[in-house]
C-alpha cells in the first residue's frame, strides 16, 4: 500500500511507478492520495503503461485507488 | 525569447498597437457627448463596432463591447436566464467550456447546469447535448467554437439545428477561433476574448442576434452599450483593426502554423511516456497540448522559460486554484507535466525548430529533479 497523502503531483504517480517496477504482473496495489490530480493521473498512468485501474473511491478526505499491474 | 502561449493571449498585433496609439489621441472623449470631440469618439467607436460585426458575420447593432471577456460571458448567461426565467433556468454546456462559462452556468450555486461529456479528443457528444436541450426548463446552450487548450474544433453547426428546434439559444465562445479558423454560423449569442486575435486586453465582445431572448442583466446604464459600462474607444478600435488584420492573414497563417505545430507534435510524441492530445489534421492550426509522465508542470514551464520559451500549462501546480485543468481531466489526458502550446501569428520557424531541439533535454532534466529518470 502506498500512502501518498499530503504529496502533490506528480509525486503520487512517481511513488506508484517506482513501487510497480519492483513487483510482478498480477500484483494489486493500493494508493491513498489527497492530491486532486491523482484521480485523473493514476488513471492516465495505467492507460499509458498498460496497467489496470480497478477502483477509485473516497476514503475519508483521501481517495483510495486500486491498481492491478500487468506485465 | 520565443512566445508560444498565444492561444488565448496573443501578442498585440503591430497594426492594432498603432491604432490604439492613434485612437488615444483622437478617441479619448466621451462618445455620448454632442461636441466635436465626443462625436468623433462616437464615430470611431461605431466604426469599430461595424468592423467587428462584419468579421463575425453579425449586424452592427448586435455587437456590444464589455470591459472584459468574463464580463461578456456573465452578461450573456445572466441575461438569458433573466429573460427566460418563466421558462426555467437550466443551462447546458460542454464539459470543457472556458471556466468563466462553467462558473456563470453554475451560479448561483443551486442554478441547474448540465455538462455534456467529450471524447478523448475533446469533441462534445452532440446526441447527448441534443437530448439535454429538449428537457423542460432549459433556457441556454453553450458550446465553444473550439477548445483553446486541446485545439479541438467543436461540432457547433451539427448542434445548432437541435437547439433551434428546441427553442434554446446557443451561446458560442469564439475565443481562439475568430481570426484563425472559419467560424461556425449557427449561434445566437457569441462571446470572445479579443486578446486571442492580437488585441490589447481590457475589452470583451458580446454579440446577441436580433430576436434572441436576452436582457442586459443588472442595473441599466447609458444608451451606447447594451451592457452597462463605457468601453474604451481606443481599445475597441484596436480590437477591430486586430481582428481585420488577423482575419486577412488567416489562410496564410493556417498553412504556416500547422506545419510548425506538427513539428512540435512530432517532437513531443518522440519523448517517452508523453501523452499528446487532439488530432493534428483537424484541430486549430496553432494549439497543441501534451503531458509528460513524472514531470512537475511548474518546473517544466520554468525550465523552458529559462531556455527562452514561454509556454502555458494546465497542471495543478501551475494553476492558482491548485486543481488540474478541467479540460485535461475531461479528455482523459495526463494532467501533471502538462505543456500548452499556442503559436502566435508569424511565429519564426527557427524558434520552433530550436524548441523541438531543446524539449527532450528539458523534460529529461525536470524528470531527474524528482529522481524519475529511471522509471
Amino acid at each position: 500500500m502506498i500512502d501518498a497523502r499530503g504529496l502533490r503531483c506528480p509525486l503520487p504517480v512517481i511513488r506508484l511507478a517506482a513501487r510497480a517496477r519492483e513487483l510482478p504482473a498480477g500484483t494489486e496495489l493500493v494508493v491513498l492520495s489527497t492530491d486532486p490530480a491523482a484521480r485523473p493521473d493514476i488513471a492516465a498512468w495505467c492507460r499509458m503503461r498498460g496497467h489496470e485501474l480497478l477502483r477509485q473511491e473516497p476514503e475519508g478526505d483521501a481517495i483510495r485507488h486500486l491498481v492491478r499491474l500487468n506485465g | 525569447m520565443t512566445y508560444l502561449d498565444a492561444a488565448v493571449v496573443a501578442p498585440v498585433h503591430p497594426v492594432a498597437r498603432q491604432a490604439l496609439l492613434s485612437a488615444l489621441d483622437e478617441g479619448w472623449a466621451d462618445p455620448r457627448r454632442l461636441h466635436t470631440q465626443g462625436r468623433h469618439a462616437r464615430l470611431l467607436l461605431e466604426n469599430a463596432r461595424a468592423a467587428i460585426a462584419a468579421e463575425l458575420g453579425a449586424r452592427t447593432e448586435e455587437v456590444t463591447f464589455t470591459g472584459s471577456y468574463e464580463a461578456a460571458v456573465h452578461a450573456a448567461v445572466l441575461g438569458v436566464r433573466h429573460a427566460r426565467r418563466r421558462t426555467g433556468s437550466a443551462v447546458i454546456t460542454s464539459a470543457i467550456e472556458h471556466s468563466a462559462v462553467l462558473q456563470a452556468a453554475s451560479w448561483p450555486p443551486d442554478a441547474p447546469h448540465v455538462r455534456i461529456g467529450v471524447d478523448s479528443s475533446g469533441v462534445v457528444d452532440v446526441a447527448a447535448f441534443a437530448a439535454a436541450v429538449r428537457e423542460p426548463g432549459v433556457v441556454l446552450a453553450c458550446l465553444q467554437a473550439a477548445n483553446a487548450e486541446v485545439g479541438t474544433l467543436q461540432p457547433v453547426d451539427a448542434l445548432a439545428p437541435h437547439t433551434r428546434t428546441a427553442g434554446v439559444p446557443l451561446l458560442m465562445d469564439a475565443t481562439a477561433v475568430a481570426g484563425h479558423a472559419p467560424l461556425p454560423a449557427g449561434w445566437d449569442i457569441l462571446v470572445a476574448d479579443p486578446r486571442s486575435w492580437g488585441a490589447p486586453g481590457g475589452l470583451g465582445v458580446l454579440v446577441v442576434r436580433a430576436g434572441t431572448r436576452w436582457t442586459a442583466p443588472g442595473p441599466p446604464g447609458d444608451d451606447v452599450e447594451a451592457v452597462a459600462g463605457s468601453p474604451s474607444v481606443p481599445l475597441a478600435l484596436a480590437a477591430a483593426v486586430a481582428l481585420q488584420q488577423t482575419g486577412a492573414q488567416r489562410d496564410a497563417q493556417e498553412a504556416h502554423r500547422r506545419a510548425l505545430l506538427n513539428q512540435i507534435r512530432n517532437a513531443a510524441e518522440r519523448i517517452t511516456d508523453t501523452d499528446v492530445a487532439g488530432n493534428s489534421a483537424t484541430g486549430l492550426p496553432h494549439v497543441l497540448t501534451f503531458s509528460c509522465l513524472y514531470v512537475d508542470g511548474e518546473a517544466a514551464v520554468n525550465e523552458l522559460d529559462r531556455l527562452g520559451f514561454a509556454v502555458g500549462s494546465g497542471s495543478a501546480c501551475t494553476a492558482s486554484t491548485l486543481a488540474p485543468s478541467h479540460v485535461l481531466e475531461a479528455v482523459g489526458l495526463l494532467t501533471h507535466g502538462n505543456i500548452r502550446i499556442g503559436l502566435p501569428a508569424n511565429v519564426a520557424a527557427s524558434g520552433v525548430a530550436r524548441f523541438c531541439e531543446v524539449l527532450p533535454a528539458a523534460i529529461a532534466s525536470v524528470r531527474s529533479l524528482l529522481g524519475a529518470d529511471e522509471l
